[in-house]
């Protein structure tokens, strides 16, 4: 088993997290892990990624080779087609449509959306509107982490479990919150087929 | 034990097994989270290790060679850039030798991906004549840490530990081990070793100069520098720290066919080097950073055997190697993916919204309006950010407290008034020393210290004189009527143009300080607050 993610946001905008709850599981899972975080400049509001790599194998570099990720996720729509260098010919991109308008010159919305819908494996979902519904904007990442689920190759209750521990000190309400907006996630990709 | 850890992070958990008594550090990307690993870490708590940050690379540097003087374990952690700020006590350190174990670690930043330039700590390393351990991996990042104290104490040297961007940011599984105690005070046997008074200096350049055979030797045992052969002697390959993960990568399950000299610590092994040279048609070097390896094979008149790397443009010149650019070096056919649609555009940093740099840049362009553009010197930091639009109010940004010396130096040529735009942490990093040099001069520039409270641009990271800019400033010497503090607030505009235009039009030093704390270290701190 391989999965190679691209996770790409806005600074600011919590990829890590997404990082971090797939890390878990995958441990959990006896898999091994390896991820490139970004740390510095770029967080200030400006572009970012982070390559997580997923194997039943020893992992050796720790920067995707261009043309083989499996996936792009992205808490962003504009970014989501950023890193399209990095996705392999069957790969998939899993976005949320809110975008985050910092610069004067962001593309027209409906011309962003045919792009990214022009491309052949596609999700993309509203994850702030559905993060709102359940009660939290602050866990839209999450749902978009429940739309990729069916697409990461790791159990779901893997996942619930990573949720559990990245957010359990946090109190048992903030992780019923986030299983939630995982479960939210997931429930919104099943629907639509 | 096994713990999913940064590179930087397995390092600073490494040193910690290894017994350090204290690490000594400024803040800098990539290498930031080695110190903050220590500050967090309980066991460091309990075990009362010194981990509070300097005020620059230089005084972590000296206080790090003060606490092997007394016997006990260091490690002096900085981003490359540092390096050059610590020079003087690195390189003398050399000479001094050591007495408890010292690591100085230092992450480059090839690609800048937040720096000035992406020069090669190896260089300094090989220039100070001392051992340097790359590790390739999280796992001999944590092993080199941990064993590179004995190995320092062995040879009484102070040895380099070197990393780049992608092994300090970058988690993977670590096997951790049992924790060696620290060491107790003991001063130096020789009485003479750190008084480096030229008659002592002698003898110690010796010492020095003696160990080099004692240095090639280790690296030529060592565990971090391995020779896999290969059948196909077409090519031999060598493959310094991380581009090794980048050169497996490329050959799934080890089954590279050439021989691989895998480098982990130097100087280079020579012997290895030697058979790989002597066995093989041609030799590819694959090695992050400046082409130093390189360099040093193929000599200046480059009679030898074909050597590839980034001289001859198999790699790229500059930059950081990733699996593609090896891949391609090693003339493999890879893949290209999707190209980036036009429609997206860029997306550069900027500052928050809300940030008091905002508000201090908002002032001062109108301040300056009379004078006209390209007189505003700055520094690093987040108000760096300033350089872009909408403000496009900074001229300059070169090193940390550049920003005052140069506006004096103009101020000499004539350039008056000439403005400095420096941070609260880059004032005491190096701000200081050139704000007495304009005192000492009555030297007419305006001095703004944009006081947030934090080093912000690093991740908010306690500054180390908060509260206490105004008084140095007056300690310094500037007069105390030239010493303005402000509030950088949309409300406080029209007060703070006027307090600029002020300064401006005065014909000696002034000092305007623009308080108010950055939002991110506020927010943080409420998060904090609500999580207790
Ligand atoms: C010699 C050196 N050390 C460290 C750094 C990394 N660095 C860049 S900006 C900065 C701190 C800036 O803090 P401050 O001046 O308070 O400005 P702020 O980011 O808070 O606006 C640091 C530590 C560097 N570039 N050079
Ligand atoms: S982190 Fe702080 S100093 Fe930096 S841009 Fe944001 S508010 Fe300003």
């Amino acid at each position: 088993m391989k999965k190679d993610i691209i996770l790409a946001g806005v600074g600011g905008q919590g990829i890590l997290s997404i990082a971090a709850v797939i890390g878990l599981a995958a441990i959990e899972k006896g898999l091994f892990v390896k991820q490139a975080e970004v740390h510095g400049m770029s967080q200030r509001g400006g572009a970012v990624q982070s390559h997580l790599r997923i194997s039943s194998n020893e992992i050796a570099s720790d920067l995707i080779p261009a043309g083989e990720a499996d996936m792009i996720l992205s808490v962003e729509p504009m970014e989501s087609l950023r890193y399209l260098p990095f996705l392999s010919n069957d790969g998939w991109i899993i976005t949320n449509s809110t975008p985050f308008v910092n610069i004067p010159n962001y593309p027209e919305m409906k011309l962003l959306l045919d792009q990214i819908n022009s491309y052949k494996n596609v999700i993309v979902i509203n994850a702030d509107e559905t993060a709102k519904k359940i009660g939290s904007l602050k866990s839209s990442n999450v749902v978009l982490l429940g739309a990729s689920s069916e697409h990461l190759d790791i159990p779901y209750r893997n996942l619930e479990s990573g949720i559990r521990q990245l957010f359990g000190k946090k109190g048992e309400s903030v992780v019923q919150l986030n299983l939630a907006a995982l479960k939210a996630g997931a429930d919104l990709v099943s629907e639509k087929k | 034990m096994k713990m999913f850890l940064l590179g930087a992070e397995a390092i600073a958990q490494g040193a910690m097994d290894g017994g350090i008594s204290g690490i000594y550090a400024y803040p800098g990307t990539p290498s930031t989270e080695i110190a903050e690993y220590v500050q967090r870490s309980k066991l460091a708590a309990r075990k009362k290790i010194h981990s509070k940050w300097s005020v620059n690379e230089k005084t972590a540097m000296e206080s790090g060679l003060g606490m092997s003087y007394a016997g006990k374990r260091a490690m002096v952690c900085m981003k490359h850039v540092g390096l050059n700020v610590a020079a003087d006590p690195f390189i003398n350190s050399a000479i001094t030798g050591i007495n408890g174990g010292l690591i100085i670690t230092v992450a480059d930043d090839p690609s800048m991906h937040s720096s000035q330039n992406e020069q090669d700590s190896r260089y300094f390393g090989k220039f100070a004549m001392i051992p340097i351990f790359e590790p390739s991996n999280q796992q001999e990042a944590y092993d080199m840490a941990r064993e590179g104290f004995s190995f320092s104490e062995k040879y009484k040297i102070p040895a380099m530990i070197r990393i780049t961007t992608r092994l300090s940011h970058s988690r993977y599984g670590v096997e951790t081990k049992e924790l060696i105690d620290e060491n107790s005070i003991s001063l130096p046997d020789d009485p003479k070793q750190f008084i480096l008074l030229p008659a002592n200096s002698r003898v110690r350049y010796k010492i020095l100069l003696e160990n080099q055979k004692n240095f090639k030797f280790e690296s030529e045992t060592s565990p971090y520098n391995k020779y896999f052969d290969g059948n196909d002697k077409s090519l031999g390959i060598i493959a310094c720290g991380i581009s090794y993960n980048y050169l497996i990568e490329n050959y799934p399950g080890l089954n590279c066919p050439h021989p691989i000299i895998k480098i982990g610590q130097y100087p280079l092994p020579q012997k290895m080097i030697e058979r790989l040279n002597s066995e093989c048609e041609k030799v590819l070097i694959l090695e992050e950073g400046y082409p130093i390896v390189e360099e040093s094979l193929k000599g200046f008149f480059n009679h030898g055997k074909t050597i590839h790397g980034r001289l001859d443009e198999t790699l790229p010149r500059d930059g950081e190697l990733n699996p593609t650019i090896v891949a391609r070096a090693l003339g493999f056919k890879t893949k290209e993916g999707l190209p980036v649609p036009e429609l997206i555009a860029n997306r550069p940093p900027e500052l928050c919204s809300g940030c008091s740099h905002r508000d201090v840049y908002d002032a001062l362009n109108e301040a300056m309006k009379i004078y006209g553009e390209k007189r505003v010197f700055s520094d690093i930091g987040c108000y760096t950010l300033g350089a872009l639009p909408p403000f496009n109010s900074i001229n300059s940004c070169v090193d940390m407290g550049a920003s005052i010396t140069m506006a004096k130096g103009a101020a000499d040529a004539g350039l008056i008034p000439s403005v400095a735009v420096i941070g609260d942490s880059t004032f005491t990093h190096s701000g200081i020393t050139g704000l007495l040099d304009a005192v000492n001069e009555n030297s007419p520039v305006t001095i703004v210290i944009s006081d947030n409270s934090a080093v912000a641009m690093t991740g908010g990271q306690e500054s180390s004189a908060s509260g206490r800019i105004k008084e140095i400033c007056l300690g310094v010497g500037v007069q105390p009527e030239h010493v303005r503090v402000l509030t950088p607030l949309k409300k406080n505009h029209n007060e703070m143009v006027e307090v600029m235009a002020e300064e401006l039009a005065y014909n000696g030093v002034s000092v305007i300080i623009a308080e108010r704390e950055c939002i991110q270290t506020i927010t943080k701190k409420k998060k904090n607050k609500t999580e207790l």
